[in-house]
């Protein structure tokens, strides 16, 4: 692994991918590291896939992550897992939320939501996470903070101290939403340090 | 004193410009470039405000910079075209308060309708272009802009793109310094009024200035060297495909131009002396190739790249062969796409049923509502460039027989009527063509992130304005039928697009619904379907709604709503013709 790190966050918009993605970029920047986080905008609030990169090191050049360059794949939903397998390398680690959404295309009946999602992410030999988002997040009180779920299971993975991770939640989270939020993280982290790993 | 902090390069332009002094900022929403505005009028100091469209922008940024501003002037790569009329003469008039334009392309057409490298309008227009390649440099170099153009007595432009503008870094910055420069306008004619005789020496003005700034590119600290190893390539690079090239390329050296027009030629040409192997590394065009190639130096550049969408370390890596990592596995080729959709409850929705259900000619234009031409809605027709639906489709009318002509109409959002709807309707009710004109007013620009217009009542600061009624200006324009309709209303509508349809002259239709995001309530009960009664025909399928979806097979389909996403709007039961919707609420469930 190089001396920066590449996370690849995934998922539907509407999801808080990119909020997530911004809770994970105050954290390494707290954590003392170079930071840079590119997104693309506009499909947020509409349903279409959403991805954001991540990297954080002594110094970050590029934006965007090689591919094969990705050291963590943080998937929002089951199937959006498979659209980054490129960026995987030997020692990657994916997080998966279990969770499905479908597309227009599937909800429609044009097209078919593949049923072998985890089959053929444990094919790729890639260490692999998955946790039930929606039912933590549901249990924290808000299905709304499945993105303070996943980031709880990446923080058992992906260390950073855990003040920092909690000054970073309360840097971005609005302040009403934080308590639920903070206990969706917890729920997150313990789900992924027992969770089945590969 | 000094601060540093993780800003997107939108917010770092924003906070640039803020340090600068900038007194007055104006721009047009635009994905990639929206933020800066919005950042900077959280500020305190400048005055922000949005314009109808990018050349009323640069227009009134012109007169706010003659009159002694420093101004900055937003917009997308699409919205420099229609600015450009007063950018190639505001080149040469020259500024007074330093003004910086920024143009935020798109390459990948992540949400535009195309991928043009606005580059080339820095050397169209003979003025300097500066590009940052990152968040720190997106607040330095747009700081240096102000200086650079009053020194210059030009406008510069700032280019950014969509992995900059929506890409974060570390930023350090400083304070606000005051504007060095006198708020008076000075009477200049032969410098501002550009009759022709003024024109021409203007002209001569402005050539003399490329070939100053040429020299200051020669020496300038935007532009710097960064040395690698013995033997490795030469590399010239810009903006955000330098961070790629140093990825692809980490024992390289770098000739990183921070202005890429004008080009420091003797730079350019002392650094490919000292490389047996230089490579131009650049996106879209090959901008900075063509010109180090007229030069008499051979550069590997744009052969080995496609012209076509951004570029990433990858790329470069494969196009050049730098170093990349084997990836893992390849992505499979059969999942299921996910566009983007009409948001659930959408009050937009059903106009477009119903125009698809009689069979008419859609001319489209850009907005939220261009989501609808994507299937199952599958009903727009044409798209071509904000404000182009009302004159393509008097277009598509006129090459029309008489007796098809009526089944034209042009659907345009409001802030987009503003925005440049209202010339082209002037021209089709002069020329008394008969297109049915559709405003789908939404009360906002919802596209970009629900931004006021001239009809909502708002500005960018939050004060209250006059609401302009486009109703209104339709009968003040002559029009003989204007109707407001109820947009969830859809026997009404249907009953109005028949009856204007049917009638002899050009007519307008205002149909009202408040984009779903500005309250995010919901509209009434959440709906589910009566699986009794629903027979799998999807009709309902077809509204496109995220919040419907089909389960089970052929005869066994049967329509599913996921009481999340349901706001109650009720279009997908207008569709119904055996009453299958009901409230969540009802039948014991």
């Amino acid at each position: 692994m190089s001396a920066v790190t590449s996370v690849l966050l995934a998922g539907v918009g509407g999801q808080g991918v990119l909020l997530a993605s911004e809770v994970l970029a105050e954290a390494a920047a707290l954590a003392g590291s170079d930071v840079k986080k590119s997104e693309v905008h506009g499909m947020a609030q509409r349903g279409g896939s959403v991805v954001s990169h991540l990297r954080f090191g002594p110094v970050v050049h590029s934006p965007l992550i090689p591919r094969g360059g990705a050291d963590y794949l943080v998937s929002f939903e089951r199937l959006e897992t498979l659209r980054y397998l490129e960026y995987l390398h030997r020692d990657s680690v994916v997080l998966v939320n279990t969770q499905e959404i479908l597309p227009l295309p599937v909800s429609v009946g044009k097209a078919r939501y593949p049923a072998d999602v985890e089959e053929r992410l444990r094919a790729t030999g890639a260490r692999c996470v998955f946790i039930d988002g929606h039912g933590l997040a549901l249990a924290a009180g808000n299905a709304k903070a499945v993105n303070a779920v996943i980031l709880g299971a990446l923080s058992s993975i992906l260390r950073f101290a855990p003040d920092v991770w909690a000054e970073a939640l309360r840097r971005q989270v609005p302040a009403r939403v934080l308590d639920v939020n903070l206990k969706a993280f917890a729920l997150g982290a313990g789900a992924a340090a027992a969770g089945p790993v590969r | 004193m000094t601060t540093v902090a993780l800003l997107s390069g939108n917010e770092a332009i924003a906070r640039g410009a803020w340090e600068a002094g900038v007194d007055f900022a104006t721009g047009y929403a635009g994905t990639p470039s929206t933020e800066i505005l919005e950042v900077l009028a959280t500020l305190p100091g400048p005055r922000c405000q949005w314009s109808v469209n990018e050349k009323v922008a640069l227009e009134v940024g012109a007169g706010a910079s003659w009159a002694g501003a420093r101004v900055l002037v937003t917009m997308k790569h699409v919205g420099v075209n229609v600015a450009a009329d007063p950018l190639f003469t505001l080149s040469y008039t020259g500024v007074r308060g330093g003004l910086v334009l920024v143009t935020a392309d798109d390459p990948q057409q992540f949400s535009s309708q195309n991928e043009q490298d606005n580059r080339n309008y820095a050397r169209f227009a003979k003025v300097p272009m500066l590009e940052p390649a990152d968040s720190q440099e997106a607040r330095d170099f747009t700081l240096r802009a102000f200086a650079l153009s009053e020194e210059h007595d030009t406008p510069v432009m700032l280019r950014t793109v969509t992995r900059l503008s929506h890409a974060k870094g570390r930023v350090s910055f400083g304070e606000r310094v005051a504007s060095p420069v006198e708020k008076r306008f000075v009477r200049e004619p032969e410098k501002l009024v550009m009759v022709p005789a003024h024109g021409i020496r203007r002209h001569r003005v402005v050539e003399e200035r490329t070939r100053r700034l040429a020299e200051l590119a020669e020496t300038t600290d935007l532009t710097r060297e960064i040395a690698g190893e013995e033997g490795q390539p030469g590399i010239i690079a810009a903006g955000v495909a330098y961070q790629y090239a140093r990825e692809a390329f980490p024992k390289a050296s770098f000739l990183k131009l921070g202005m890429t027009w004008p080009l420091p030629r003797r730079r350019i040409e002392a650094f490919a002396a000292r490389h047996r192997r230089v490579i131009v590394v650049e996106e879209l065009d090959p901008f900075i190739e063509e010109q180090v190639r007229s030069w008499g130096i051979a550069v590997e550049g744009a052969a080995a790249r496609s012209l076509v969408g951004e570029l990433n370390p990858t790329l470069v890596a494969e196009a050049w062969g730098g170093e990349s990592s084997p990836a893992l596995a390849a992505c499979p080729a059969d999942l299921p796409g996910r566009p983007p959709v009409l948001c659930p409850g959408c009050p937009h929705r059903g106009i477009f049923s119903l125009l698809k259900a009689r069979r008419v000619v859609v001319s489209g234009d850009i907005g939220c509502y261009t989501l609808a031409a994507l299937p199952p809605l599958a009903a727009l027709d044409t798209c071509l460039c904000m404000g182009a639906s009302l004159g393509v489709a008097h277009g598509v009318e006129r090459a029309l027989p008489p007796s098809e002509r009526r089944q034209v109409v042009a659907v345009i959002g409001d802030s987009t009527f503003f925005h440049s709807g209202l010339t082209p309707l002037v021209d089709l009710v002069y020329n008394r063509a008969h297109t049915l004109t559709i405003v789908l007013d939404n009360r906002t620009t919802a596209m970009t992130g629900r931004q006021q217009h001239p009809g909502t009542g708002r500005t960018l600061a939050g004060e209250t304005t006059p609401e302009i009624s486009i109703a209104a200006l339709g009968r003040a324009m002559g029009i003989p039928d204007v109707v407001e309709t109820d947009a969830y209303d859809l026997p009404g509508l249907a009953g109005a697009l028949d009856r204007l349809l049917a009638a002899p002259g050009p007519a307008l239709l205002v149909n009202r619904g408040p984009c779903v995001l500005l309250t995010r309530k919901p509209h009434g009960a959440v709906l589910r379907v009566d699986e009794t009664k629903c027979d799998g025909c999807r009709r309902c399928i077809v509204v496109a709604c995220p919040a419907l979806s089909l389960t089970g097979e052929g005869r066994e389909a049967r329509a599913v709503v996921d009481a999340a996403l349901c706001t109650g709007c009720g279009v997908c039961a207008a569709h119904c013709d055996r009453a299958a919707f009901v409230a969540a609420g009802e039948g014991g469930r």
